[in-house]
């Protein structure tokens, strides 16, 4: 049987469907893999047993004629999303052991639709970083390789090297300012972020709640568009969560794009960005264009500022939803001399240095005497930056753009200069900040040989376009490179 | 894209550290203070470049959604699962978890 | 509207070593919503239940859960605040106050601070022994309960129950409007009184589903105002007295003898009578309040402000006036009668179709006076409104005088059975029977010739001879037939 692992989840479940192979084939195969890949570090936690029971247990609802539209198909799951009785670390220590008597929304839907789960994937410490290097369980390293060892990108690196890697069919992420995206350029693959309130956030450990938003990392467009069927919906436990249906996202996949207006932003030109980037941009608007959109000019002018704003936003939010990790209900507790002593020593012990730099910086912004000037002026800007898009709604349905400034970095290189880590997410932060739809799309390869990729960012709730845009840039980069598996 | 300069005028010292680590109960060793607040001047001073943004009659946006909140019937609907709720406690005694003293 | 201008009626004024001193009071109560779930957790909020059973994971504070609004909650907080004459705030929003404490599981309390669903109000107060005051009732919000700690289980741990924990309360914020302990717990008497006629909160303090914290400063009469201390929690109304008494005296001490108030939270401890300060809230004074991103505004309808407002029930005040013009009984009986619903009930039930006036003294008199005697609450009042409209019938159809009634009362309050059994059984109707009367007058005529004698010159010694005839009587002679027949036989 040829190797089941370079299959689409597209055609893995289809093969399913025909009887080619089963879900107990298809997860062994994955299991294998995934043992294969131990030094790219992508798991947190492994669930290889129940894994396998849940194929069997798949194969026969599907010998029922019960299968869901995930049925069978081997997944991972970031560790940010609680899943019932598998313990969940948010990639920190402070979470010690916690096993959560409680599943999240997102992955309930997946369990449903008859996904495998093999394990929890690493990421950044509760998906603050853009380089995996903040999770206190290691780095994930690129399956992309030069000469040294590459950062997969973060948050969800764990994700989204799995996923390049072929030891997951597909992988659920979060995408808090870039998490998702930034990642899927860095690996070759693809990443969307879906309009906020699509996906339920209970059970999802908070980073920053109003830019948190969970979405899939896929082998090719039409996957992502399966998986984040499965894991969006209406979720009244979540007050946040949008009450609409999903669109027919499968089916735009391959919609044609013909007369569509696609927007290039000027102020996503930036300086010091590798001319590559700008050249594979410029061949992205080419591809469009011979699809049959029409290319319109337009300007967001307060770009420049939506890293500086999400970096009081977040750390904002941040510095309260971390609050609860104090060692009382759940956790590791380190004693201390007395009840704040030991919330010191705790919280000291328990959070890594990116995580506490951000807890101290969203406690300052928000601190008597400094909130208007910081928070109340960050989420002025948040305006303007959301009005920038709504402007440019007006002459067109959406916009192309390069997803990140670089391509993979070695690791270690920006671990000690958080300015330059966080311009990472300098063009996928926008989206975030705006509630945006945003996937990025592997479009090309660098001189390194390294994997570059293409963003779409759609209006809200418009979906359905922004996967007709990807499919249509899938269709015209043909991009097929695969990292050549020097882990095995 | 060249990095920010830090601004000096961001006055955070190691005193505001000490304080920022307190409310958010983070223990800091003593000799870590200046170099942290060498490091949260250099964001701060990046993150101040939002000052020339003109905002003028423009409403803050605390939300990516724009509706009104749900709201749900008056009903027990949770609850009853002291089990599952102590299950993670480093401390729990007949049904109470257990923390340090904390009396006034 | 403020009247930080009013200044005390001289006889509230504290007199001190240099002068007399001027107590400004301001109240904040937290009310407990009447509602069976919590405000944003579907767990109950039943009380006394084993700890930690009526939690759920959103109240435990567990990663990734999430709060949703409770709307009979966000109702009773506006039927709360039309019942405060206030102003109700279509759009309001919740926002996180933060602070690490063993009882607050996520780290912050969902409150609201900017924008409050309920605005400035007013409601007027009659403090016992002074006239009516207007206080001004700042604002109202919504907000989570902690959780309890228990002290007591260890010595060196504390043991953490958070049952109480995300259950909604109101907090009325008064204007510093009061001058007097007396003002303070006429106010919160009257607060419990309206929310207990809405039906949004049971006003029982004894389970801490009402209390207080209490903002006390003194000032010259009529001078700058002070710097104030806030006393936490206090929980009845004897306390709230005490405690402002004892929070005013320990300011004045301190400012004569030339020190200052640092503006701090104090606890009230009923035992000591005497407060102290909370030291260990004191680093906590940096909220960080912002808009909680897990909740999004709360943007009412005035139609539904309209409907609640159409459908409210009778209050303190509306009942007072309908029972003077209904009943004629005096403004300040009726005041005393409409403070508290169960009150008022009853005495409805007494007054109806009854001499109201009579009912209103019985009531005040007889009933509270035995009521408090025994420390009974009147909602378990041995003697039911009916049966005591029972004894008020049998003095108003002359079966027995008010005197004889006074002895029925005791019986029934002893469980001795409803007015006419005791009547029966201890044969205490009034004798009408002239024939009867006649007999026991000539006895008493003949027992004292003398007294007969100066009698028909000075007809204010015919007391005494009814006086006689009573006493032989066993008070039960109806005493207007024994004076018609004295005066008869005196040829008066």
């Amino acid at each position: 049987m040829s190797d089941l692992t370079k299959l689409t989840l597209e055609d893995a479940l289809e093969g399913m469907t025909k009887g080619d192979f089963s879900s107990v084939e298809l997860t062994r195969a994955h299991v294998d893999a995934c043992m294969e890949a131990s030094d790219l570090n992508a798991f947190v936690t492994t669930t290889f047993e129940q894994a396998l029971n849940q194929a069997k247990a798949s194969d026969e609802r599907r010998a029922k004629g019960e299968a869901g539209s995930l049925e069978g198909a081997p997944l991972g799951v970031k560790d940010l999303f609680c899943t019932e009785g598998v313990k969940t670390t948010a990639g920190s220590q402070i979470l010690g052991d916690f096993k959560p008597p409680y599943e999240s929304s997102v992955t309930t839907n997946m369990k449903a639709d008859g996904m495998v789960m093999l394990g929890k994937l690493n990421l950044d410490e509760f998906a603050m970083g853009s380089s995996n290097e903040t999770s206190s369980y290691g780095n994930v390293v690129n399956p992309w390789k030069k000469d040294v060892e590459l950062v997969p990108g973060g948050s969800s690196g764990g994700s989204a090297a799995a996923v390049a890697a072929d030891i997951c069919l597909g992988a659920t992420a979060t995408d808090t300012g870039g998490s998702i995206r930034q990642p899927a350029s860095f690996t070759g693959t693809v990443g969307i972020k879906p309009t906020y309130g699509r996906c339920s956030r209970w059970g999802v450990v908070a980073f920053a709640s109003s830019l948190d938003q969970a979405g899939p990392i896929a082998k090719t467009v039409k996957d992502s568009a399966i998986l984040l069927d499965s894991m969006a919906g209406y979720d009244p436990k979540d007050s946040t969560s949008l009450n609409v249906d999903n669109g027919d996202w499968v089916a735009s996949c391959e919609k044609s794009i013909k007369g569509l207006r696609i927007g290039i932003p000027k102020e996503y030109t930036v300086d010091g960005m590798p001319s590559e980037i700008q050249t594979l941009w410029d061949q992205g608007i080419e591809w469009m264009k011979d699809a049959g959109a029409e290319i319109v000019p337009v300007s967001l002018p307060h770009t420049k500022y939506a890293l500086p704003a999400y970096y009081i936003v977040a750390p904002a939010e941040a510095s309260s939803n971390l609050a609860r990790y104090d060692g009382m209900r759940y956790g590791t507790r380190v004693d201390g001399e007395n009840l704040n002593d030991t919330y010191e020593r705790t919280r000291a012990a328990g959070f890594g240095p990116e995580v506490q730099r951000r807890i101290m910086i969203g406690t300052y912004v928000l601190s008597a005497g400094y909130y208007d000037a910081y928070y109340l002026q960050a989420q002025k800007v948040r305006t303007r930056i959301a009005q920038d898009f709504k402007n440019a709604w007006e002459t067109c349905d959406a916009l192309l753009t390069p997803t990140c400034p670089s391509a993979p970095f070695a690791i270690g290189r920006k671990v000690n200069d958080p300015i330059t880590m966080y311009l990472n997410d300098i063009f996928t932060v926008t989206a975030n900040l705006a509630g945006l739809p945003g996937i990025s799309v592997p479009a090309a390869l660098d001189g390194d040989g390294l994997p570059l990729g293409l963003q779409i960012i759609g209006k809200a709730l418009d979906e359905d376009t922004v996967f007709a845009a990807a499919g249509a840039l899938e269709k015209a980069a043909n991009f097929t490179a695969k990292p050549n598996k020097w882990w095995v | 894209m060249s990095k920010p300069e830090t601004g000096p005028e961001t006055g955070v010292d190691a005193e505001t550290v000490r304080k920022i680590a307190r409310l958010s109960r983070l223990h800091v060793e003593e000799e870590r203070l200046v170099p942290l607040a060498d490091e949260l001047n250099g964001i701060l001073g990046w993150i101040e470049q939002l000052g020339e943004v003109d905002v003028a009659g423009v409403e803050p946006m605390t939300s990516a959604v724009d509706m009104k909140a749900p709201l749900r019937a008056d009903a027990i609907t949770d609850g009853n699962k002291r089990d599952d709720v102590l299950a993670n406690a480093p401390r729990s005694d007949s049904g109470f978890y257990v923390v340090p003293r904390s009396v006034e | 509207m403020f009247t930080a201008e009013r200044v005390a009626d001289e006889k509230d004024w504290v007199k001190g070593e240099t002068g007399d001193w001027e107590v400004i009071i301001g109240l904040e109560v937290h009310a407990q919503v009447a509602s069976n779930s919590k405000l944003f957790s579907g767990a109950a909020t039943k009380y006394g239940s084993e700890p930690n059973s009526q939690v759920s994971l959103v109240d435990a504070g567990m990663p990734g859960m999430l709060p949703v609004m409770n709307e009979f909650c966000v109702e009773q907080a506006v039927r709360t605040g039309l019942g405060l004459n206030a102003k109700i705030n279509l759009f309001s929003r919740f926002d996180r106050k933060n602070y690490f404490y063993v009882d607050l599981p996520q780290g912050y309390q969902i409150s609201q601070f900017e924008h409050p669903i309920v605005g400035e109000g007013e409601i007027e107060i009659e403090p016992e022994g002074g006239e009516a005051v207007m206080v001004g009732i700042e604002r109202l919000h919504l907000e989570q309960d902690a959780g309890k700690s228990v002290h007591d289980l260890s010595d060196d741990e504390t043991y953490v129950d958070l049952n109480r924990c995300g259950v909604a309360l109101m907090e009325i914020v008064s204007k510093p409007d009061m001058r007097s302990p007396e003002e303070a717990s006429a106010y919160v008497d009257k607060l419990r009184g309206i929310v207990r006629a809405l039906g949004t909160c049971d006003g029982d303090m004894e389970k801490g589903n009402m209390r207080a914290d209490v903002n006390v400063s003194v000032r010259r009469p009529g001078g700058e105002l002070g710097t104030r201390c806030e006393i936490k929690n206090v929980n009845s109304l004897r306390f709230i007295r005490q405690a402002i008494m004892h929070e005013a005296r320990r300011h004045i001490d301190i400012i004569e003898d030339g020190g200052t108030i640092d503006q701090e939270t104090r606890l009230y401890d009923s035992v000591k009578n005497e407060t102290r300060s909370m030291r260990s809230k004191e680093d906590a004074h940096d909220y960080r309040y912002f808009p909680d991103p897990d909740l999004l505004p709360l943007q009412l309808e005035q139609s539904f402000v309209d409907a609640i407002k159409a459908n409210l029930p009778e209050l303190p005040d509306q009942r007072k006036a309908r029972f003077v013009s209904e009943f004629g009984i005096p403004a300040y009986d009726a005041g005393v009668l409409t403070v508290d619903k169960t009150v008022a009930d009853y005495y409805e039930v007494v007054a109806t179709g009854r001499d109201a006036k009579i009912a209103a003294n019985w009531m005040m008199g007889d009933l509270f006076g035995a009521l408090n005697k025994a420390q009974i609450d009147l909602s378990d009042s041995p003697v039911s409104a009916k049966a005591l409209g029972g004894l008020l019938d049998r003095i108003g159809d002359d079966t027995i005088s008010g005197k004889i009634a006074k002895q029925v009362f005791e019986k029934m309050f002893e469980g001795g059975g409803t007015a006419d059994e005791i009547i029966e059984r201890d044969g205490l109707k009034q004798v009408t029977d002239t024939g009867a009367i006649e007999a026991m007058v000539q006895e008493a005529l003949d027992a004292n010739p003398a007294q007969v004698e100066k009698a028909k010159l000075n007809p204010k010694l015919l007391g005494f001879f009814v006086g006689q005839v009573m006493k032989a009587s066993g008070g039960k002679a109806n005493p207007g037939a024994v004076n018609k027949i004295l005066r008869a036989k005196l040829g008066l």
